[in-house]
């Protein structure tokens, strides 16, 4: 177990840099998501802390090493794949000793790890087949069994849930945060879900361009986006933006700063009913209404702006498409933002 | 899985449909029989027309003498001999292009080097010079070492291979790239990784060239015509040619038919053990 650090690490290939310094501190034990959309580089960054590429500049330390330049067996890490990468010719069992007998670990040694692994993930009925003859669900165990029994320094996930189905994910991401509270191994995992995100880490990392736009907690993260990117890419629907100069008139604004020009609204804070208390009120008419089970979703036009609006609603509420709306939000929900800087004034 | 329907599925469809393959499977299989039957009868016999259609009383003979005893035309050597020969020429020729071209296949898949893509034009470029176009020049270079008559000779010039190597690196091309990555982090190094996952996953494949290169070693005739003087050093194919002479009566035709058989049965008995290995690797897909 260690910490890992990651300070003003670049990359790039040829003259484009694709990682523009970034810089984390993860605790010792700590899970820590990296979200962005495909493209933003939290693959590559991964990858570096695993060894698979090359560190363009910066100081990649795990525990007090700095390992820029080892090579990832010497790094103590154990990565799981997307797409598995078990050895298909080997059974699960080998498939789980092979990096320990490449070490040089003693058979009973070996043997004892593979058990208990395999106990842990519930695949030890399986361990004398080969990765063809299971399912996608077990694969992906033998996969987190594989980095299991090396008792490595980090994990490191990438995109380990997206080949599966999507009631496998679910069971699976709660096996995964189960099994990482249980071993208290340094993890490092990397997702374009963000309900992974938010529900897997102790602390988010978001990616965009190569650039950090916000670390904190999920918590932090959601309740207070730190830039415009941010807010439009965790929560679902994503956050609407309305300009200030629209608000004004339409209630108190005293929480918004000066600064700020643009506001997020969460679809869940706007409100079909007026609450108690100070709230905002915003003329809109309904486009359609589409249930969803418990909640409906509600796609609105704001009078006088261009761009459509989510609001997300308990319920069925009893509206036909065209009715006119008043929609109501306390001013403590508005996420004030700088359009210019894109971030949070 | 029902019966794909095609023309002429019927009853009498079938019946032509049959009777067409068994015309077929006699019209390829009668003179291997005749061949068989020739290898069975003295030599007063087969140059007596008509030749019996059955075989006839001579054949433990015939078998015993060619195998044990050694054929005066081709300067006593015994078939036995040849065989040897041959099987080791070929079994040769099989492993020792397999070797080169899955390591150099395993280099320019696996490995960045300073002009790799120059290699691997060069190998590819070779696929244009078959044996016959530089059969002076090797010659030559085989004079010159000294190997007229040795195995070596007769093996070396047929080693490399510009097709193993592309079939092999077509293969490893379509292994994913994380395979390889998980045995970085696994501690596996270039040659762990080659033994332990490359090898085993190329099994089939390298089951499948073998028994098509084993087959083309067997075959070979115009560079061991060349490269052997010595009857002792003959491949069995050599050896059958210059049994024959343009006299008919001077030919051992009962011990030819003999040496015949025994020259197609090693490559049948390969094909026929090595059969489902070798389908596998032609249609496998599983990776």
């Amino acid at each position: 177990m260690a910490t890992v650090t990651l300070q003003d690490i670049r990359k790039s290939y040829g003259p484009t840099e694709v990682i523009h310094g970034v810089s984390i501190d993860i605790a010792d034990g700590e899970f820590v998501v990296l979200v962005g959309p495909s493209g933003c580089g939290k693959s590559t960054l991964l990858r570096m802390v695993a060894g698979l590429e090359s560190v363009t500049s910066g100081t990649l330390r795990i525990g007090e090493r700095v390992v820029n330049d080892l090579e990832p067996a010497e790094r103590d890490i154990a990565m799981v794949f997307q797409n598995y990468a078990l050895y298909p010719h080997m059974s699960v069992r080998n498939n789980l000793a092979y990096g320990l007998k490449n070490r040089g670990f003693a058979r009973a040694e070996i043997d004892r790890r593979v058990a208990e692994a395999a106990a842990m993930l519930e695949i030890a009925p399986y361990l004398d087949r080969k990765p063809g003859q299971l399912s996608g669900g077990q694969r992906q165990r033998v996969a987190m069994g594989r980095a299991l029994v090396r008792e490595p320094a980090a994990f490191l996930f990438d995109e380990p849930l997206s080949n599966l189905d999507a009631k496998l994910r679910i069971q699976m991401r709660v096996e995964i945060r189960r099994l990482q509270r249980r071993v208290g191994t340094t993890s490092l995992y990397v997702t374009h879900d963000q309900i992974e995100a938010l529900t897997l880490a102790d602390r988010l990392v978001v990616l965009n361009g190569g650039v950090v736009e916000q670390i904190g907690t999920p918590e932090e993260v959601f309740d207070r986006p730190a830039t415009i990117f941010v807010a439009g890419f965790i929560g679902t629907p994503p956050m609407n933006m309305v300009p200030v100069d629209w608000l004004r008139g339409k209630g108190e604004l005293d929480a918004v700063p000066a600064a700020a020009d643009v506001v997020g609204i969460r679809p869940d804070d706007l409100d079909l009913e007026a609450p108690p208390g100070s709230h905002l009120t915003l003329p809109a008419t309904l486009e359609l209404l589409e249930p969803a089970g418990a909640e409906s979703h509600l796609y609105v036009r704001l009078d006088g702006l261009d761009q459509p609006a989510t609001v997300r609603t308990q319920g069925r509420p009893a509206l036909a498409d065209g009715a006119r709306l008043a929609l109501h939000v306390r001013p403590e929900a508005l996420h004030p933002f700088v359009k210019a800087t894109g971030r949070r004034a | 899985m029902a019966e794909p329907t095609m023309v002429g599925a019927g009853r009498s469809g079938q019946a032509a449909a049959h009777l067409i393959l068994v015309l077929g499977a006699v019209v390829i299989a009668f003179p291997i029989w005749y061949v068989f039957v020739a290898s069975t009868h003295s030599l007063q016999t087969i140059l007596r027309p008509p030749l019996p259609m059955l075989p006839g009383s001579e054949g433990i003979a015939n078998y015993s003498e060619a195998l044990g005893g050694g054929i005066n035309r081709i300067g006593g050597v015994s078939v036995g001999r040849l065989l040897w020969n041959t099987a080791f020429v070929a079994t040769a020729i099989a492993v020792g292009k397999i070797l080169i071209s899955i390591t150099s296949a395993y280099a320019i898949v696996f490995f960045r080097f300073p002009l790799r893509m120059v290699f691997f034009w060069l190998i590819f470029i070779t696929l244009m010079l078959p044996v016959e176009v530089r059969i002076l020049p090797t010659y030559k270079v085989m004079v010159d070492l000294g190997l007229i008559d040795t195995y070596a000779g007769l093996i070396l010039p047929l080693i490399a291979s510009a097709t193993a190597t592309l079939l092999f690196r077509q293969f490893f091309m379509t292994i994913p790239n994380e395979l390889l990555e998980a045995a970085r982090v696994d501690g596996a190094g270039p040659w762990r990784f080659f033994k332990d996952i490359l090898l085993p996953l190329s099994a089939t494949n390298i089951a499948a060239l073998f028994v098509i290169l084993f087959i083309y070693g067997w075959t070979q005739y115009l560079w061991p015509l060349l490269v052997t003087n010595s009857n002792s050093m003959n491949t069995i194919v050599i050896a059958l040619r210059k049994m024959i002479s343009f006299a008919d009566a001077d030919t051992p035709w009962h011990l030819v038919m003999v040496t015949c058989v025994l020259a197609i049965l090693p490559p049948i008995l390969v094909v026929v053990l090595m059969q489902r290995w070798f389908v596998k690797g032609l249609v496998e897909t599983e990776k």
